[in-house]
């Protein structure tokens, strides 16, 4: 009787054109906090996902608890104690907590008694949940407990967590780590795929490295610096991203007293949000998502209107006036979601440079497009950002998730904005790209325009921004200095513990 | 004008008879949509179903065999729509509005031979005593069985969705596909049973009409009941019950406008045959202003094509 619970030998799955996984082999033991750790494209959600039973692998195999084991679906996979929380939920907003609990079991008991069950198991770990309410109205924290204790109802053996912390404030990552240190002491064995390495640092045991589809490592996590850990994962020295210090300008984006209703049902209203941002300035807005970030870029880029006097661009009211208006004044802004938002997938990247660029760029003519200067706008932002891509005449869509991130942010940063909006600017983006944007964020900022990025990249806030506020259900908190915080004042900042019990936890 | 010439225990039971085609296509169409399908064939397959079910009908003798042909008919026209948009991931509007016109051609080729045939009458259900009882009797008890069938469709399919683990997964399937997927449902199997359903609930709404409501076949009999159908399941906010109301209010107004005009109601005769379509369009209008997508109801994925990347 061995000690392992799961063991993964030659693990191998191409795609077309990509290595995914490349003979991946390790060990999960009994009862143990395994890291797998890899930046994105690394191929650790193809390899959870073959562990899950959702991709088969092309050569490999698996044995848990001694007994081959090669799951041809989920539901195989469930069966034998193989359980999953999804980096992007897998619930449905419009269904209850109790349906969404049952659509993810095997044999789920009649609806009462689920509903009671998921009472006493919410409970007893310390994650309250009403078992009646929709899941649409519940934050990001809580529909990650309905995840969990999906999970938790079916008595896994093996739990697989994706990025599960990517959504909570710092205070729901702690009560996280407690329930999964409980579970592990109980004998579940989890295996927890992030790419935050103090994370990693703090709660697991031992840790797999993969790069490019490939076991780079193996580590003891809590042996080795966070450094130490990012550079095994990408494979190279990584570079901090700094800047002179500049002397704090005019008032270039006043915002003062913003109130909008959402114009999703499932959104947040924002609620009289004040804020100031000055010449030379980045102002990082932090906040678990779903909590106004979507509803004030949209305010601000001006794709909802405001009350004109709300909102003020170097004193001119610009709450009234669209995104085109807004941008021929100085007001730019980059969405969160690139593909169909920031950029049109299906359109080359000459086109969709010209599309934020048309006016500031001058690269119309009486309304006719002049397509050598769009095409040359577009030829400087892959050039200046380092977009790989063989040339501008090719779609948005076929560039990866960084790359694509580098050329939406270049072509706001380089047509020269008084005041830019940024959400979530390196989010699903490898390091050094990563590293790259804030780096051009923090130049534009030195330059001497306002820069506002929105984030729930705590460390990278704390990295390039000068104040920090926070968004909490529509609200924003007063601006502070990064400097004089703690991370447990921006928890609290950021709405604390969203009414989880910590004492239940710790009993 | 001579209004005593409409009864009320007449005009209800009317109601009944002429609403039953739309009620039966739009609990169909209300299945497929909660599956996050958009098939706005409904008409085309209506129209075939109608064909299907006259043609088994004369050449069997038997109206039941004919409402079983004309079942199959409809749904095996539907797994055309089916295997295009799940298979082939083609639009669903510009599929559905595809369906629609080939099934409106097709069903004139194949009714080519029976025009002017009259089908063999279906029996009224015999309920013995019940018939007697004054007014209720008329009203309730006087019917064929394609209405009690109708409306055990309707809590059929209200106990399947909101009771049963099949109507969850199915629901869960029309709210968000890759959520679905990621749980190991079989999306597009699921779909194309929903999709199947809907074309036979159609084919039997047509079948009614040509079999039973007029009874005779004739080019583009349903004159645009699909539509109805399919606004109604918007109207109704896809709740099974409020199907039936939507559809009951149709028929009401489309009863009692003949009605009026058989009064000899001082308007243009127009003007009462469009009121049906007015007051549908009225309804829609007052149930879509100023309200978000959750407040009406709709499945999140309706219309949604599914790929699955993994």
């Amino acid at each position: 009787m061995s000690d392992v619970l799961l063991s993964i030998e030659g693990l191998t799955k191409a795609y077309p054109g990509v290595l995914a996984n490349d003979a991946v082999s390790f060990d999960i033991r009994k009862g143990e906090i395994h890291a797998l750790l890899g930046e994105n494209g690394a191929g650790k959600s193809t390899l959870v996902k073959m562990i899950y039973g959702l991709v088969r692998p092309d050569a490999g195999r698996m044995t848990l608890d001694g007994r081959p084991y090669a799951p041809a679906s989920p539901h195989e996979a469930r069966a034998a104690g193989v359980a999953m929380v999804f980096q992007h939920f897998s619930l449905f907003e419009a269904l209850s907590v109790a349906e969404n609990v049952a659509l993810g079991m095997e044999n789920p008991p009649p609806m009462r008694a689920l509903a009671h069950r998921i009472r006493e198991v919410s409970e007893t770990y310390g994650l309250p949940l009403d078992p009646a309410r929709v899941v649409g109205d519940l934050s990001a924290g809580e529909r990650q407990r309905v995840e969990i204790i999906r999970c938790l109802l079916q008595e896994p053996r093996l739990l697989i967590m994706d990025e599960p912390t990517s959504v909570l404030t710092p205070q729901e990552v702690e009560i996280l780590f407690a329930t999964l240190r409980r579970l592990a002491g109980e004998g579940t064995s989890i295996l927890y795929i992030s790419h935050k390495l103090e994370e990693i640092r703090a709660l697991c045991d031992r840790a797999t490295i993969l790069r490019l589809g490939r076991v780079v490592g193996r580590a003891d996590p809590q042996a080795l610096s966070a450094r130490e850990l990012a550079e095994m994962m990408v494979g190279q020295e990584l570079m901090t991203p700094s800047r002179p210090p500049a002397p704090r300008g005019e008032v270039v984006l006043d915002v003062a007293a913003l109130s909008l209703a959402s114009p999703s049902p499932f959104g947040t209203s924002l609620k009289s949000v004040t804020m100031q941002v000055h010449a030379g300035e980045i102002l990082g807005i932090g906040g678990v998502a779903g909590n106004g970030q979507d509803e004030l870029l949209a305010a601000l880029s001006g794709e909802m209107l405001a009350p004109a006097d709300a909102i003020r661009l170097c004193g001119i009211e610009v709450g009234q006036l669209g995104p085109t208006a807004r941008r021929r004044l100085g007001l730019l802004a980059a969405p969160e979601e690139r593909l169909g938002h920031a950029a049109a997938p299906d359109m080359t990247l000459t086109e969709n440079a010209l599309m934020t660029g048309a006016v500031r760029q001058r690269l119309l003519n009486r309304g006719f497009v002049r397509w050598g200067a769009a095409r040359e706008f577009a030829c400087r932002i892959i050039e200046r950002f380092d977009v790989r891509t063989p040339g501008p005449e090719h779609a948005a869509r076929s560039l990866s998730g960084g790359n694509l991130q580098k050329f939406v942010i270049g072509r706001e940063i380089l047509q020269r904005p008084l005041a830019l909006v940024v959400n979530q600017p390196t989010w699903g983006v490898d390091a050094a790209a990563a590293a790259a944007i804030r780096q051009a964020l923090m130049d534009l900022a030195a330059e001497g325009a306002a820069v506002v990025v929105i984030s729930q990249d705590l460390d990278e806030l704390m990295e390039i921004s000068d104040r920090f506020a926070a968004l909490n259900e529509g609200r924003l908190s007063a601006p502070r200095p990064t400097a004089e915080l703690t991370v447990d004042e921006i928890g609290l900042m950021m709405g604390g513990a969203h009414d989880m019990e910590v004492a239940h936890v710790a009993g | 004008m001579n209004l005593s010439g409409i009864s009320p225990e007449v005009l209800i039971a009317a109601l009944m008879v002429a609403s039953t085609p739309i009620l039966l296509a739009a609990i169909g169409e209300l299945v497929v949509e909660k599956a996050g399908v958009l098939n706005l064939g409904v008409e085309g397959m209506m129209i075939f179903g109608a064909i299907c079910g006259f043609a088994v009908a004369v050449e069997t003798g038997s109206p039941a065999l004919g409402f079983l042909g004309a079942a199959a008919g409809a749904a095996a026209l539907s797994m055309l729509f089916g295997v295009l948009t799940q298979f082939l991931l083609s639009n669903q509007v510009a599929t559905g509005l595809a369906l629609t016109l080939f099934g409106l051609g097709l069903s004139a080729l194949v009714g080519q031979g029976y025009v002017g045939v009259t089908p063999p009458a279906m029996a009224k259900l015999d309920l013995g005593p019940l018939g007697d009882i004054p007014f209720f009797g008329r009203v309730l008890f006087g019917h064929d069985a394609m209405v009690y069938l109708s409306l055990a469709l309707v809590a059929a399919v209200w106990m399947f969705l909101n009771r049963s683990r099949a109507g969850l997964i199915l629901r869960a399937v029309g709210e968000s596909h890759d959520a679905a997927h990621a749980l190991g449902y079989r999306v597009v199997a699921i779909r194309l049973g929903a999709i199947a359903f809907g074309g036979a609930c159609a084919g039997l709404g047509g079948a009614y009409l040509s079999l039973i409501r007029v009874p005779q076949w004739t080019e583009g009999m349903t004159a645009g009941a699909g539509w109805i159908a399919l606004a109604i399941v918007v109207f109704a906010s896809w709740r099974p019950w409020r199907v039936l109301l939507g559809a009951y209010l149709f028929g009401g107004v489309t009863v009692l406008q003949l009605n009026l005009q058989a009064a000899g109601l001082a308007v243009p005769v127009e003007y009462l045959s469009m009121s049906p379509y007015v007051v549908t369009i009225l309804v829609l209008v007052v149930m879509s202003s100023g309200r978000g997508r959750a407040a009406l109801n709709a499945p999140a994925s309706l219309g949604r094509v599914f790929h699955a990347t993994t």
